[in-house]
């Protein structure tokens, strides 16, 4: 009885610390639209400032003059404006954009922030002072439970309280909620959104910084909070309800219960199997929402938006004759690579090629077919680990490994997607990266299957290809046939119909086409040619780990789509060219590459709101066929 | 009459992407008058309204408002310089209450304006005194519309543009609209009033401007439109 009482009390600290940082994104989410990627890199930077902020890197053995309670009020309000900052000199001018690019420039924001955390705090991981007067604990029912943990229960209560008085009672909060149902009336009766938008985006930072620095005598500040956390609060925020702050509550309340009684009860024997529970923390958030997803579509709290649309796709046409030629010598001087330049540049080039075939799959989801995936990095790395494994395990040869791990990763693509076309817009792309980190989960955890976090070594092409030469033109061989296969596909029958689907789904379901099961296909498609391209890169790496199915990977797959322009067909492969040559480039010059990346990224996002190729065909007349 | 003008637009141009939507619009609103903007479905009356208030960007043309041109403007700042709007599809904060609705419109009064107060409101339209406190969500069609034209009388506008306020109400809560628009009328307001129900729309307008296809085809006094078969035959009969 008593241990299930302090595991209660375990989960409500732990969701008090999700609420805050959830409460934030919901609020940003629901007035102002924006997936804002960087409110994980808030909460860590408030950590970070708390730290510094409460002095303990002075040297001293305590708190500097500021004290404890100082310091954490400094770093939410310091974070608070930063965030304020960068709504008012980047996302202000780009709120007319379309949302992909808003997140695109957030996730800028992402390794700008990264990059400055590493350059002032360094590297090494920063543990924080205790609460002085709390270090302790209390005797709960005869058991010990920590007394700061008791305090942050309090403070995460009240700051609810607090935010329901502020959005209940005040003509702001009114205004915010009037916003998040429908902004553009509150702007034709006269309210200026530009100062109720960065006064959101200032509060949502704000509370971000306050979950950081709360959590500075839990955990240390490090480098790798940014993507863990935004994760976990993009799972809160869409369980709960987008742009709900009582359903941020509820499902950080939910999740947090759960991952604490998993934690408590340990292993479970179930029909013979032993279930470790703990494990299942990883990924239960993740459960939990596909699980609210598919019975309520709108989290728990929240409601049905309106008909959103994610972007304006593209009107992709046949290749012109003098496209077509300008491509065959691309193709030519691909092919004469191996004789005129040197191994690095062909390794560099299996890498464009890869990358360049998982952008064009990401590129059919996301145009074509009008779905954006934040999770495409599963079924590249289910297509790397499929291949590695049938060598490994099935002791299948090299070339029927490499041709057959497409197949796993459609089988994923199947399972998976079969869930997420019945959603729509974000909450589709949040329920492809639940599927995603369930993968990653399964995969990180699996040690005597998939080698855990070591991943897999010695997974080498057959000897007749094991020089880099022969190994680039299969990449050549096989890339440029998936890509070709794409494009096939959305200029074919099947092709008009998806897009017709993106279009209007209304009239579709009207004339008899079953968008949903198309949709389905366009998944299982994508996911078939993202598989390709991860199994090419596992033989052309000779090893893989669970990155290949990673957050960050499934980012830089919207990057690269992104960044070459959502409207084009060859966007994606000039996008994933530009960004595997500067992630290289970069990387080799300096230390802080992401954030010079990251600046890229911001710069592109406003000289560019159409992408690259989207940019050019605009500016250069419509050459139609790019 | 356009030397009294209040609102005055001139030769409007608008898209809907590739789509002309207007292609010639020019009309007059004088103080302590309605003008009616009638057209069948698709000839650009919304379109029109949500121009002038500035949702639908201008593509061409010119709207001056008091004596400022207001053409360009974000729609805030045109509501912040008194032209009200009155949306068809109504967009009540149904999250809301009716009386947050109503404070969400509020901006200060006037000078030389009717200033409404919230118990003005609630006298012109009774049915809302008695929901105040309930959300919006939980009203009817005809309670809604009555709120959405409160909630812009809220902002002490000079101006009110109503689009098809009489769209699939019963006629008792038609005669309560009726009311309203000539309790506006007398206080000075100048409406634009967009229709396609002729009949509600006589009782009030002074005078009529037809549009279709996106240019005005008809522009003089309610009692010659009454009379002009012809007119009201090409653009009006379905």
């Amino acid at each position: 009885m008593s241990s299930i009482v302090i595991q209660f009390l375990n989960g409500l600290a732990g969701a008090s610390a999700l609420f805050l940082v959830a409460a934030g994104l919901s609020l940003i989410f629901g007035v102002t639209r924006i997936v804002n990627f960087a409110h994980g890199s808030l909460y860590m930077l408030g950590i970070y400032i708390a730290y510094s902020a409460i002095g303990w890197a002075s040297g001293s053995d305590g708190p500097g003059p500021m004290g404890f309670w100082g310091g954490v009020l400094v770093s939410a309000i310091a974070v608070g404006a930063t965030g304020a900052l960068t709504e008012m000199l980047l996302l202000r001018r780009i709120y007319g954009a379309p949302e992909l690019f808003q997140l695109l420039a957030t996730f800028g924001v992402v390794l700008v922030l990264k990059d400055f955390a590493l350059w002032v705090w360094g590297p090494e991981d920063l543990l924080g002072p205790r609460a002085p007067g709390l270090q302790g604990s209390v005797a709960i029912l005869g058991q010990a439970f920590p007394t700061y943990d008791l305090v942050l229960i309090a403070i995460g209560a009240s700051v609810l309280c607090a935010l329901w008085l502020l959005l209940r009672r005040t003509r702001w909060g009114m205004l915010v909620r009037a916003a998040t149902q429908d902004r553009e009336m509150v702007g034709a009766l006269g309210v200026n959104q530009k100062w109720l938008f960065t006064a959101v985006f200032a509060l949502g930072s704000a509370l971000a910084g306050l979950g950081g620095a709360l959590q500075i005598p839990r955990e240390p500040a490090q480098l790798l909070l940014d993507l863990s956390v935004i994760a976990d609060a993009f799972v809160v925020v869409v369980v709960g309800g987008m742009g709900s702050v009582p359903g941020a509550a509820l499902a950080a309340l939910i999740i947090a219960e759960i991952k604490s009684f998993c934690v408590g009860i340990g292993q479970l024997d179930v029909l013979g199997f032993t279930v470790s529970l703990p494990k299942l923390t990883l990924v239960v958030e993740f459960i939990v929402m596909a699980i609210v997803l598919v019975a309520r579509p709108w989290g728990l709290l929240g409601r049905a938006p309106g008909p959103q649309r994610v972007f304006a796709g593209g009107h992709e046409q046949p290749l012109q004759p003098a496209v077509r030629s300008a491509l065959l010598a691309i193709l030519a001087l691909l092919a004469a690579v191996p004789f005129i330049a040197n191994g690095y540049t062909v390794v560099l080039l299996i890498d464009i090629l890869v990358f360049a075939l998982f952008a064009a799959s990401l590129h059919f989801l996301m145009g074509p077919a009008g779905m954006a995936s934040f999770g495409h990095a599963a079924y590249f790395g289910l297509g790397a680990y499929g291949a590695a494994l049938l060598v490994k395990a099935a002791g299948f040869p090299m070339e029927t490994a490499l041709l057959s791990a497409p197949f796993v990763a459609a089988a994923g693509a199947a399972l998976f997607g079969w869930f997420c076309v019945r959603l729509s817009g974000v909450y589709l792309a949040m329920l492809t990266l639940a599927f995603a980190q369930i993968a990653w989960s399964v995969v990180f955890q699996w040690d005597t299957f998939t080698g855990g976090s070591n991943g897999i070594v010695g997974v080498w092409p057959s000897p007749w290809l094991a020089s880099g030469s022969a190994y680039y033109y299969v990449a050549l061989t096989l890339c440029g046939c998936g890509i070709w296969l794409l494009r096939r596909i959305v200029l074919s029958p099947y092709g008009f119909a998806l897009r017709a689907g993106r279009d209007s789904p209304l009239r579709c379901d009207a004339i008899g086409i079953d968008l949903v099961r198309m949709q389905w296909v366009a998944f299982i498609v994508a996911g078939t040619c993202a598989g390709l391209a991860g199994a090419i890169y596992a033989f052309s790496k000779g090893s893989i780990s669970p990155e290949t199915l990673s957050i960050p990977l499934s980012v830089d797959g919207l990057v690269m789509v992104l960044l070459g322009g959502v409207q084009t067909a060859s966007g994606p492969v000039v996008g994933a060219a530009l960004f595997t040559w500067l992630q290289d480039t970069v990387a080799r010059n300096t230390d802080y590459w992401r954030a010079l990346l990251g600046g890229i990224i911001i710069a592109l996002v406003l000289l560019f709101p159409q992408g690259i190729v989207g940019f050019i065909r605009q500016r250069f007349g419509r050459s139609g066929s790019l | 009459m356009s030397m009294a003008a209040m609102l005055s637009a001139r030769r409007l141009i608008a898209y809907y992407g590739q789509a002309q939507i207007l292609s010639d619009v020019s009309l007059d609103v004088a103080s302590g008058e309605v003008a009616l903007l009638l057209g069948r479905n698709g000839a650009g009356k919304s379109t029109t309204l949500k121009t002038l208030i500035g949702l639908v960007p201008m593509a061409g043309g010119e709207v001056v408002f008091r004596g400022e041109r207001i053409d360009g403007l974000r729609p805030y700042q045109i509501a912040q310089r008194g032209l009200g709007y009155v949306p068809e599809d109504r967009r009540i904060f149904t999250d809301l209450t009716v009386s947050e609705n109503l404070e969400v419109g509020r901006q200060p009064a006037r000078k030389g304006l009717p200033a409404w107060t919230v118990k003005q409101l609630y006298k012109l339209f009774p049915n809302l005194a008695e929901m105040s406190a309930r959300p919006a969500s939980q009203m009817s069609g005809g309670e809604q519309q009555m709120l959405t034209i409160a909630r812009t009388l809220m902002g002490n506008p000079a101006c009110v543009l109503l689009d098809e306020p009489s769209e699939g109400l019963a006629p008792v809560i038609v005669d309560a609209m009726v009311a309203a628009i000539k309790e506006m009328k007398s206080q000075g307001l100048a409406v634009l009033l967009s229709e396609q129900n002729l009949h509600f729309a006589e009782d009030v307008a002074d005078r009529a401007y037809i549009i279709e296809k996106g240019s005005i085809r008809f522009c003089g006094g309610v009692s010659e439109l009454r009379d002009n078969d012809s007119v009201r035959s090409a653009c009006l009969a379905l």
